[in-house]
């Protein structure tokens, strides 16, 4: 049924750090590698290597530049499903293919019964949808259900492959719906952001904004002097250490 | 928003075949025109044709065609599936109808009854048409009231223009159509010109701000998109027509759709069939490939709020 299901309790999704992200598509790739082979597999990989790569990738790393002059701050930006709870996508569908979990909050769809008919891709304001072109069916972010719940893997990875693989851990998955969650602490700690909150879709997933630099908090802006380990002038510095200065410093 | 040439087909195709038949259903249950046979053949037949081809078209770029019938199922929340159980459902008034005007020669009784249910399915049909469009909130230039007005007076006028056409071959008098055609058309060319300054002066309410959430640094935009090369979603959502091209379309559409036909309307409707034929079918054919080129603005003028992580300034 593509009637959007009676709100549940638990909302799983991602908060993502912008503050932290460094733009290293890490979790784009991971996202493709575990999908590839996963509820949704295949995903299309349309001449990777020639000039015009093409598929299908359910996280984007889009780089936005924000604010003026030195002020500007440069933020990496992965975009993925939002888990919406006005998830237009679901009740555009005329088929049913297109559906939100009761349990969890996750839209799916289900291949066997989309018609390619594209009007969910049309409908999501995000641009997370993307259409495969050799099975004729749309596919998207899944949040891993085939990751979160697989009782094979060992627990501490049972958690979306993007969220897994984040070198800088700008990436956490869990229940935003559940207001004592570590998730939900963080939204509330780093004021997360609801993108395009206007289109009244509600996703679920946060943005956390990037903290106030340092020197925009009052602070000189220079970095703080460390004490040298090893001063080669300073008095009394012996020749080892002399020694071991010319060593660490070639 | 990309123009699929299938889809401009489907909706201009079918728009007219709804709007002919509406027309054909209601002078003939009026008596406005008589009950040939011959006649209610070429305009319920042409109607189908058209409605008919419309939906082969629209299913024609479907990943599983297939599985068309699924699309049955969902009427609780999709307009899309409503618009199918409608098309579908409009079949049975329309054949009993035929039925009626055809063998019975009568659309008296029960057959006047189909042929009013035909008329308000005709219309439901193209209002859901309208609706699928109006009720994303994903592109401005369809969120607009004037949506389904537009799809609604664009089918009626010329599916009008058409019937006009037949009836003036089988040398009928009508110049009840010939008259609410010209105010149709200027009231469709209000609807059009309302409809294009709304969506050139109102942009849309989300901006790169907000879809980043980055608002409180300052101004943003994009400096490096995900890719090297256009997505999916790029090609099928950031198909964007220049300006100048988009101002020299609307006036072609201007004169195609709207002038030519009143002024040959106008002009040939009461003169001798060897005018008024020619007259009335060139009228006909001049607004067919105005609401083509119509159709194909309302697509490639639309932007979809997803291109403001793409580079798009205002949605
Ligand atoms: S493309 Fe598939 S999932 Fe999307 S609206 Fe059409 S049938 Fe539903």
């Amino acid at each position: 049924m593509t009637l959007l299901p009676p709100k549940g309790k638990k909302k799983l999704g991602l908060v993502i750090d912008l503050d932290t992200c460094v733009g290293c598509h890490a979790c784009a790739v991971n996202c493709k590698e575990w999908n590839t082979g996963g509820h949704s597999a295949p995903l299309p990989d349309h001449d990777p290597y020639g000039a015009d790569p093409n598929g299908v990738w359910f996280n984007r790393v889009h780089t936005f530049e924000a604010g003026e002059g030195t002020a500007s701050r440069t933020v990496h930006f992965p975009r993925s499903c939002l888990h919406c709870e006005e998830a237009a996508c679901v009740t555009v569908c005329p088929t049913g293919a297109s559906y939100k979990r009761e349990e969890d909050g996750i839209v799916l769809v289900n291949e066997d019964a989309c018609i390619g008919c594209k009007l969910c891709s049309w409908a999501c304001p995000y641009g997370a949808r993307e259409y495969d072109t050799d099975a004729g069916v749309m596919k998207k972010c899944t949040l891993c259900i085939d990751r979160i719940y697989n009782e094979t893997l060992p627990e501490e990875d049972r958690v979306p492959a993007c969220v897994a693989t984040c070198p800088a851990s700008a990436r956490h998955f869990g229940d935003l719906g559940d207001p004592n969650s570590d998730v939900s602490h963080l939204v509330e700690e780093r004021e997360g952001k609801e993108l395009m909150p206007e289109l009244g879709y509600q996703p679920v997933n946060r943005y956390l904004p990037p903290r106030t630099r340092q020197k925009d908090q009052g602070a000189s802006g220079v970095g703080a002097a460390l004490t040298p380990v090893t001063d080669p002038d300073a008095e009394g510095a012996g020749r080892f250490l002399r020694w071991v200065d010319r060593v660490l410093s070639r | 928003m990309h123009p699929a040439y299938s889809v401009i087909f489907f909706t201009t195709a079918s728009g007219a075949g709804y709007g002919l038949i509406l027309l054909a259903a209601l002078f003939g249950v009026l008596n406005g025109v008589p009950l040939d046979p011959w006649f209610g053949a070429i305009t319920l037949g042409l109607g189908t044709i058209l409605i008919t081809g419309g939906l082969l078209s629209s299913t024609a770029h479907l990943g599983h065609p297939e599985r068309a019938w699924r699309a049955y199922t969902q009427w609780k929340s999709s307009w899309l599936s409503r618009e199918g159980i409608l098309a579908t459902a409009t079949y049975v008034p329309l054949v009993l109808t035929a039925w009626g005007w055809l063998v019975e020669g009568s659309l008296e009784g029960p057959f006047g009854v189909f042929a009013c249910i035909l008329i308000l399915f005709c219309l439901l049909t193209v209002h859901s048409t309208g609706m699928i469009y109006a009720t994303l909130r994903t592109i401005r230039a369809w969120h607009d009231r004037m949506t389904v007005p537009g799809y609604l007076c664009f089918a009626l006028l010329n599916g009008a223009l058409w019937f006009h056409a037949i009836s003036q071959m089988f040398g009928y008098q009508t110049p009840e159509i010939a008259l609410a055609a010209i105010i149709g058309l200027f009231l469709t060319f209000y609807i059009k010109r309302k409809y294009w300054r709304s969506i050139d002066t109102i942009p849309g309410p989300a901006t790169p701000e907000s879809a980043t959430g980055l608002g409180d640094i300052g101004r943003v935009r994009l400096l490096e998109p995900p890719t090297m090369t256009e997505n999916f979603v790029q090609r099928e959502m950031g198909y964007s027509i220049a300006r100048k091209h988009a101002q020299k379309l609307r006036r072609i559409c201007f004169f195609t759709y709207f002038l030519i036909p009143i002024i040959l309307t106008g002009l040939t409707s009461s003169s001798d069939a060897w005018i008024a034929v020619p007259g009335t079918l060139l009228a006909a054919l001049s607004a067919s490939v105005g609401v083509a080129i119509e159709r194909w603005l309302f697509f490639a003028e639309a932007k979809h709020v997803s291109m403001l992580y793409y580079g798009a300034e205002r949605s």
